[in-house]
């Protein structure tokens, strides 16, 4: 940030007549030099048998509103001591910044007082009110667009496909070079790593298995959700934040559309669609990671890799992955959607709202995993 | 200074000059060679029907942008050629009211307004304060310094966005539009307030507008521009306009002829 220096470019001299205190100014008062003027007019002012001041300003080359300011501010800290000040030779452009002050404005108290810091428990019970009403909002919303949901499937034709084929591509194969980048360096490490140990017992073939079974039942389909939450979750809060900004929800309304049938239903129906797919997609790109690792590092060959990947992948496997991936796809849609919705206000709010979708869906996608693991355990055991 | 009030041109004396400026963006036109001055402590209005370039010539007269030719002269200093320290130099000496307020969501509006005193040395938070109350007063906005702009009527974001641009007693102001967005009752207060700044604080003022009656009511001197020309068809005082308009362009604009034809 540039600074601007402004030297002081007045005089002050001073008089006394008896218990007059005569203060005459020159030059230039200028908002630089508006400190300084008051400190040294208020040190002038100790004498307590002051009660009179009088400000001479005949020589006021310039003086700007910081400087007008200054002497009405001395005028205050006089007053409380019950001193009268008086101003002399006053130049016409002075006198009009003065009459454009208004003193009794000048003392009034803020509207809204400053913000106090409360308690700590203040500060919990807050939050707490903050995370329930959120909650609340959330599921409401949820309730909203279950029920649009279920128009669109009854209704298949009021659904805009053009914006889900959009969504689809935004999310889909927009999406698919990163989520392909990210899984086969993941396949890669765990096969590194994991190789490391497996080396010693001379199990080089079980690395196959653990890299197919890790990314095809856990690391796969979360991964990618994780990736398209960053990617699309704060894609659809910020559009649907800035629309709310520009009053076009509003808009939507007063044209007799259901908002969130319009914006939020093609984005889910596209998310739900395509997440699977890109889950498959990021399987296959972690496998292949391993198998670089196997081939090169471990004196496997490609095919006895890929048989022992397929021999431990199940059915039940890849289907379970496919369902925890629609799953997290409704969770990315849902929640991005929701926190778009949520705003109100500037576009400060839109960010703000970018970055909840992001952390709430990950959240949320981490819950939901975990309670697959768990169902999905004794699933498999029946 | 001017103690006749509104009806004054300011002193002759040049402040602003916008010499040969011609403004393009890619291969479109907007301005051709405007030549103009802003003498000091008048209030001049640039007018002109949308897309005719007037926002253009603002952003241009204020350095946001650059001309494809042609000078633009503040305080004699051409803000073309000038360095970063030159520019800043002059950028303290000029406001800017934009047509969205633009003051900043996430500060207080005690906080957009004290934000150019921060850039000056040695001032110390109790001025700082001083201050801003006295320019909130100034724009009737006395008490609202911890208010956020999201709970500010238009009227009020408008004016606070005034208050911060003149904090620095700036020589020259420049407004974009500033009866935009507001009801009739908060322009014709905006248009008072215009006034008294200009006539109270001696600034000049550059007003880009559409709004006839604000136009009308404060402006020492008009420059029409049209999108046709690329340039000014007219110029001259209120009252000069208004008695020898013959460009029936200026007439459509000033009496709103057409309106009246059809209606």
């Amino acid at each position: 940030m540039g600074t601007r220096t402004e030297s002081p470019g007045y005089t002050l001299a001073v008089g006394k007549q008896g218990t007059e205190l005569i203060l005459t100014l020159a030059g230039r008062v200028s908002l630089g030099s508006a400190d300084a003027l008051l400190a040294e007019l208020d040190a002038h002012l100790d004498d307590p048998a002051v009660t009179t001041v009088t400000v001479d300003l005949a020589g006021i080359s310039y003086m700007d509103s910081a400087g007008v300011l200054t002497l009405i501010r001395l005028e205050e800290h006089g007053s409380r001591r019950g001193r009268v000040q008086r101003y002399l030779h006053v130049p016409p452009e002075v006198r009009k910044v003065m009459d454009l002050i208004d003193r009794g404005e000048l003392s009034k108290p803020p509207l809204h007082g400053d913000e106090e810091p409360g308690g700590v428990v203040d500060a919990m019970g807050n939050a707490a009110q903050r995370i329930a009403a959120d909650f609340i909002g959330i599921m409401a919303f949820l309730g909203d667009l279950l029920a649009a949901l279920l128009h669109a499937i009854r209704h298949p034709r009021d659904v805009r496909w053009g914006d889900v084929l959009f969504a689809m591509r935004r999310t889909g194969t927009e999406g698919l070079p990163i989520v392909a980048l990210i899984s086969l360096l993941i396949g890669l490490i765990i096969a590194f790593m994991s190789s490391l140990q497996l080396k010693q017992f001379g199990a080089n073939i079980y690395v196959a298995s653990l890299v197919a079974l890790a990314i095809v039942r856990e690391l796969g389909p979360i991964m990618t959700a994780i990736l398209v939450a960053g990617r699309s979750a704060s894609a659809y809060a910020a559009e649907i934040g800035g629309m709310m900004v520009n009053d076009e929800v509003d808009a939507l309304v007063t044209m007799g559309f259901d908002p969130i049938r319009f914006l939020a239903v093609p984005k889910l129906i596209g998310t739900v669609l395509v997440l699977p797919v890109l889950t498959l997609y990021a399987d296959l790109f972690g496998i292949l990671g391993g198998m670089i690792v196997g081939v090169t590092g471990l004196d496997l060959t490609p095919y006895t890799y890929l048989e022992a990947s397929r021999r431990i992948i199940s059915v039940y496997y890849l289907v379970s992955s496919l369902v925890k991936a629609v799953v997290f796809a409704f969770i990315v849609a849902w929640i991005g959607c929701q926190r778009g919705f949520q705003v109100r206000g500037g576009v400060e709010a839109v960010g703000a709202a970018t970055t909840s979708a992001v952390v709430t869906s990950i959240l949320l996608i981490v819950v939901a995993d975990s309670a697959f693991a768990i169902v999905l355990h004794y699933l498999d055991k029946t | 200074m001017n103690p006749g009030g509104s009806a004054v041109n300011g002193t002759g004396e040049a402040v602003v000059a916008v010499e040969g400026l011609t403004a393009r963006f890619g291969d479109t036109t907007v301005l051709e060679e405007i030549s103009l001055e802003v003498h000091r402590g008048e209030i001049l209005c640039i007018i002109g029907g949308s897309g005719c370039g007037k926002s253009t010539l603002l952003k241009h007269m204020i350095g946001l942008l650059r001309p494809a030719a042609g000078r633009v002269l503040i305080g004699g200093t051409d803000i073309v050629a000038a360095d970063d320290e030159q520019l800043n130099r002059i950028r303290g000496k000029i406001g800017v009211l934009f047509q969205s307020d633009a003051l900043f969501g996430s500060m207080t509006l005690g906080e957009n307004v004290a934000l150019p005193l921060s850039a000056v040395d040695g001032i110390s938070p109790e001025t700082a304060g001083a201050i801003v109350r006295m320019k909130l007063a100034m724009v009737n906005l006395a008490g609202y310094e911890n208010h956020y702009p999201a709970e500010l009527s238009g009227g009020m974001r408008k004016r606070g966005g005034l208050a911060r641009a003149m904090v620095l007693d700036p020589k020259i102001l420049f407004f974009d539009e500033p009866s935009a967005g507001l009801d009739p009752v908060n322009a014709a207060e905006q248009e008072v307030l215009i006034r008294a700044i200009n006539a109270g604080l001696g600034t000049t003022m550059v007003i880009v507008s559409h709004h006839v009656e604000l136009v009308l009511g404060i402006a020492h001197r008009i420059i029409m521009l049209d999108g046709r020309e690329k340039g000014i068809i007219a110029m001259g005082t209120p009252e000069e306009l208004r008695r020898s308009a013959k460009d029936p362009r200026l007439r459509r604009f000033l009496f709103k002829e057409d309106a009246r034809r059809m209606g």
